[in-house]
């Protein structure tokens, strides 16, 4: 038998009230393992209060190809943003 | 006519993506795994990514040989966190690395076999406990100064690991300087011992920043990269000009007759390093490349049983839930 182990994305809430953020990856048999190595391999200095795993042949990500298609559209579209309206210098709470 | 026409056009788009890919890199911005990059950035990367790991991991021996030895609990704890850090640090690395598209297998393939280097440093023995202040000291402080430009580096997984790195690195300085400052406090004998082992640590160090710059084949385009932001020799002129006053704290003499503030330069001049010695250890001549070697490829293949063994597991516990669920 040879089989290796898989490849895991960890993720890692620092504090209650953050969401939590991609740390890193690591390789373990399973997803107990996986956090458990998460712990060690990311959270030594006490970074993290919760952690999410998950096998990274799940994620599925965007083609940076496709970026053109995908997130150039947003950029002529100014009138999504405040500063996009004229206002009168003097009014207030706007 | 038409495959060859094919193939300059071809050309002519891997050109434009090169511009692309260089100016990107020019105004600083980050190159991540899926997008387009030479393969020569590829490869070179994997080489400089890979080595780094292997350093780390291999880095782990000569202080994993003290542990059991600390003279205190309170180093003997500092130690093994010390230990451990490098373990994370390899592990961020690999995975780092393994964006590229090499396997964690082949790479540990390539370092079992040779075709892989890791730093020559580590090829030297830790003979007395003094040993431990001069690598944190010497090697770490020397380690430091390489790895804090790599934070800026071009490629996005590599920076983020090093940052992580750099941030965990600096106790392993400390760690090093207070053990010397101890020796250098205690007996004779323990002043003695500490000297030795500066003696024997000194020039190793210089020489781990690599060769100089008229003989480093890689340095102009790891330049270009961001791979690298200062060369060999500016950065081991760095670590002298930062060292020799520590040493003088501790009341130690850097073992070189040649070394010397110059005024006019505002730098320490230094003697001739003997890289006859450098390359030989690089070749695998060093004084315990063999004993590191197999002490690496003992660990990964007594340990194939309980890699399989949790894979089984792993695999039953599948098959478990899944027979619950259709029930």
């Amino acid at each position: 038998m040879n089989k290796d182990w898989p490849l895991w994305e960890v993720f890692v809430r620092s504090k209650n009230g953050l969401e939590h953020r991609h740390f890193g990856s690591l390789r373990a048999a399973d997803a107990e393992m996986a956090i458990n190595n998460a712990r060690d391999v990311y959270t030594r200095r006490s970074e993290g209060v919760s952690i999410w795993v998950v096998e990274s042949k799940n994620i599925t990500a965007s083609n940076p190809e496709h970026n053109g298609e995908l997130f150039e559209p947003a950029a002529d579209k100014a009138y999504r943003h405040p500063t996009f309206y004229d206002l009168p210098d003097d009014i207030e709470h706007m | 006519m038409k495959n060859n026409e094919n193939m300059k056009e071809q050309e002519k788009q891997t050109k434009s993506l090169e511009e692309v890919f260089e100016a990107k890199i020019a105004r600083d911005e980050k190159i991540e795994p899926k997008d387009w990059m030479p393969e020569k950035y590829r490869k070179t990367h994997i080489r400089q990514i890979s080595q780094h790991a292997h350093s780390e991991i291999v880095g782990m021996l000569p202080e994993g040989n003290w542990i059991t030895r600390a003279p205190s609990l309170r180093r003997k704890v500092a130690l093994l966190a010390k230990v451990q850090d490098e373990a994370g640090h390899g592990l961020y690395l690999y995975s780092a690395c393994e964006t590229l598209g090499i396997s964690r297998e082949e790479m540990y393939e390539q370092l079992h076999s040779g075709k892989a280097k890791y730093s020559s440093i580590f090829n030297y023995p830790t003979l007395t406990w003094a040993d431990m202040g001069a690598i944190g000291w010497l090697v770490d402080g020397a380690a430091i100064i390489n790895q804090v430009p790599l934070c800026n580096t071009s490629f996005g997984p590599y920076a983020r690991a090093m940052v992580r790195v750099c941030k965990e690195e600096s106790f392993h300085q400390r760690q090093g300087y207070e053990i010397m400052m101890t020796l250098c406090n205690g007996t004779q004998e323990q002043k003695e011992m500490a000297q030795d082992a500066l003696n024997r640590w000194w020039w190793p160090s210089l020489m781990m920043l690599g060769p100089t710059d008229d003989e480093s084949t890689h340095t102009e385009q790891s330049m270009k990269w961001k791979l690298k932001r200062k060369t060999n020799d500016e950065l081991r002129q760095q670590f002298i000009d930062q060292t020799v006053p520590q040493a003088d704290i501790l009341g130690l003499t850097i073992p070189d007759a040649d070394l010397k503030y110059n005024n006019d330069t505002g730098h320490y001049d230094f003697g001739e390093i003997d890289w006859e010695e450098f390359w030989q250890v690089v070749k695998g001549h060093g004084m315990c490349n063999k004993e590191r070697i197999s002490a690496r490829k003992n660990a990964w293949e007594n340990g194939k049983w309980v890699r399989d063994a949790a894979v089984a597991y792993a695999e039953k516990q599948a098959e478990k839930q899944a027979v619950k669920k259709a029930v």
